[in-house]
């Protein structure tokens, strides 16, 4: 009994104890290097895939990659603790002042474009298209409790109640789809199911005749068979996203690009302009392995170009 | 009908009603592992154990998640205990009623009820920036730490109370001092009830994603910690990770990975049930 308690005691001491001595001489193998990714988890699945194949071509570097969201990942990023930050947005003014503050100059690189969804439950016949006028009109605070019903939108569709599911407030899916539909700093009607996981809006739409639902693009590709996707009308004709009409840049508003920023860290350190630079001419494929859309081959090389750029 | 019987329906009423208020959270969570169990259990193999995260979902394993996961645990335990046992022991047996004790005692309780996510900033602030750990295995069980220190101080407590005055008057009796009473009689009869809230504190530790987000841990790791300054994942971020890819077969993955995130909590607690059982017999 006594014994037990007496190591117990020994090992937490000499545990804490070789936790502070290692701390001042951080590991600095010759042999492996680090590379630090942090940012937004929407980006996530491609730079997991990218550093995937990394390790194929340079199994001495072990890359790294977080989920702190995007402004998470920018804070770190510009306290310069990592080496690339994911983002699903471009960088804030005051991110940036941040990076400035910190001597921290970088280069954004867009990687792939995101869609956004508009669905509908299969049985609904009446919907052909949506406008963005309309879309508006469905979604602006303004319709909270006065927009209900289907014929609200346009006369002839049903006099029925319009079920909304849409992502909780705290996503970027959100974020995006509130500022270019409803306009910025207004936030949409707070009356709709929301979730945080997509697969329930799935789920909701696919069970209920009148609901209407947005998100994520492969969402849609993966649940085909269960929902509807409705087009977009911008003013020049209805469009549904897909492939091309996301990375021709048809399908507007409703599709963004996603970027990773690079820090000049990767000026010094080959293996970060490495990793950038296998990033950017690995990613066509890659991206549509994890269900984004790739840009095009010019869009590409303009990037990696930039990129060369920015290291001289 | 007299008063008696009415009695008699009302007690065989409420039985009923206790059983299926008892089974409610039973048959949820028997529902619950079925459903996972179904999901999931025929994808655990041994290169889903041995294999690094990937973008295929059938290529995916949980090596880096399960083995920070564990790091966590063992170094969280032993983080956690002397000081959760401590802080208990001088509340329970030296503290003297006053202010100070009051206002520790009050804080205590509502430490314990404060979000996870707070402790993982503070933890980010404390450990990660002004002690330099970084986002390391050791900052990470630092900041799980502090999270259950309240349960195990609350727990301690609670067990050092329960323990029969008369074994503490016996022991002055024969002339003990204090610390040996506390070391020889009252820890060992209460080591029961301590280790059953460490085993509550532990298996809180093990599913905790929040603050360790916070702290830094990461989604992908190509590799196992060495040390504890190395990097991490556990596996309670890897499954949300898995869980929110529109791909169906990573919601497989996510079941597997919950069915093995079980099996570790159900060991961790069979070892500590053990330990109790073998120490409480020792004392009869």
């Amino acid at each position: 009994m006594k014994k037990y308690y007496f190591n117990l005691l020994v090992v937490t001491a000499l545990m804490i104890f070789v936790g502070c001595s290692n701390n001042k001489t951080t590991n600095k193998d010759t042999e492996t290097k680090d590379i630090k990714i942090d940012g937004s988890s929407t980006v996530y699945p491609i730079t997991e895939a990218i550093a995937e194949e990394f390790r194929n071509v340079a199994p001495n570097v072990r890359v790294t990659v977080g989920v702190s969201g995007t402004g998470g990942g920018f804070k770190k990023f510009s306290r310069g603790e990592t080496d690339i930050s994911n983002a699903s947005r471009p960088i804030k003014e005051s991110e940036a002042l941040l990076c400035e503050e910190n001597n921290i100059s970088y280069l954004e690189l867009s990687v792939a474009y995101d869609g956004l969804a508009v669905i509908i439950n299969p049985e609904n016949d009446w919907v052909d298209y949506f406008t963005v006028e309309e879309l508006n009109k469905i979604w602006h605070p303004d319709g909270q409790n006065t927009l209900m019903y289907w014929n609200q939108i346009r006369d002839e569709w049903p006099a029925e109640e319009i079920h909304l599911f849409g992502p909780g407030t705290a996503s970027g899916t959100y974020d995006y789809f509130a500022e270019v539909i409803c306009g910025k700093k207004v936030g949409t009607r707070g009356d709709y199911t929301a979730s945080e996981d997509d697969h329930v809006l799935v789920q909701g739409v696919a069970n209920d005749k009148y609901g209407l639902g947005f998100f994520g693009l492969a969402y849609y590709e993966e649940n085909k068979d269960k929902l509807k996707l409705v087009g977009v009308d911008n003013g020049s004709g209805a469009v549904t996203p897909s492939m091309e009409t996301v990375s021709n840049g048809t399908y507007s508003p409703l599709s963004r690009p996603i970027f990773i920023y690079a820090s000049n860290k990767a000026k010094s350190n080959k293996e970060v302009s490495d990793f950038v630079n296998f990033y950017l001419s690995n990613a066509k494929d890659l991206v549509q392995d994890v269900g984004y859309i790739p840009l095009t081959d010019e869009e590409y090389n303009y990037e990696i170009k930039k990129f060369a750029d920015f290291l001289k | 009908m007299n008063n008696g019987k009415i009695n008699r329906v009302k007690d065989t009423i409420f039985k009923y009603v206790g059983i299926l208020a008892c089974s409610i959270g039973l048959i949820l969570l028997a529902i619950f592992i079925g459903n996972i169990l179904i999901d999931g259990f025929s994808r655990i193999d041994l290169d889903f154990l041995t294999s690094l995260p990937s973008r295929k979902a059938e290529k995916a394993g949980i090596l880096t998640a399960w083995s920070g996961s564990l790091w966590i645990v063992v170094l969280t335990f032993f983080i956690s205990v002397p000081i959760g046992v401590c802080a208990g022991i001088y509340l329970e047996e030296y503290g003297k009623k006053g202010r100070l004790t009051n206002l520790l005692e009050i804080n205590i309780s509502n430490l314990a009820g404060v979000p996870s996510i707070i402790y993982g900033l503070l933890g980010l602030e404390i450990f990660v920036r002004l002690s330099k750990m970084g986002s390391s295995v050791l900052a990470g069980s630092f900041t799980l730490s502090l999270l259950i220190l309240p349960i195990i101080i609350v727990a301690t407590r609670e067990a050092l109370r329960a323990v029969p005055s008369s074994i503490r008057a016996a022991s002055y009796g024969l002339g003990a001092s204090k610390w040996q009473t506390i070391w020889y009689q009252v820890l060992p009869a209460s080591s029961g009830g301590i280790l059953t809230g460490v085993i509550l504190a532990i298996s809180r530790a093990v599913g905790e994603t929040a603050p360790l987000i916070v702290v830094g841990a990461l989604a992908y790791v190509p590799f196992t910690p060495k040390g504890i300054m190395d990097e991490f994942t556990v596996l309670p971020i890897q499954i949300f990770n898995w869980v929110s890819r529109p791909q169906h077969e990573f919601s497989i993955n996510a079941a597997a990975a919950i069915i093995i995130l079980l099996i570790i909590t159900f060991a961790l607690n069979g070892i500590a049930v053990y330990f109790r059982n073998k120490w409480q017999k020792k004392l009869s």
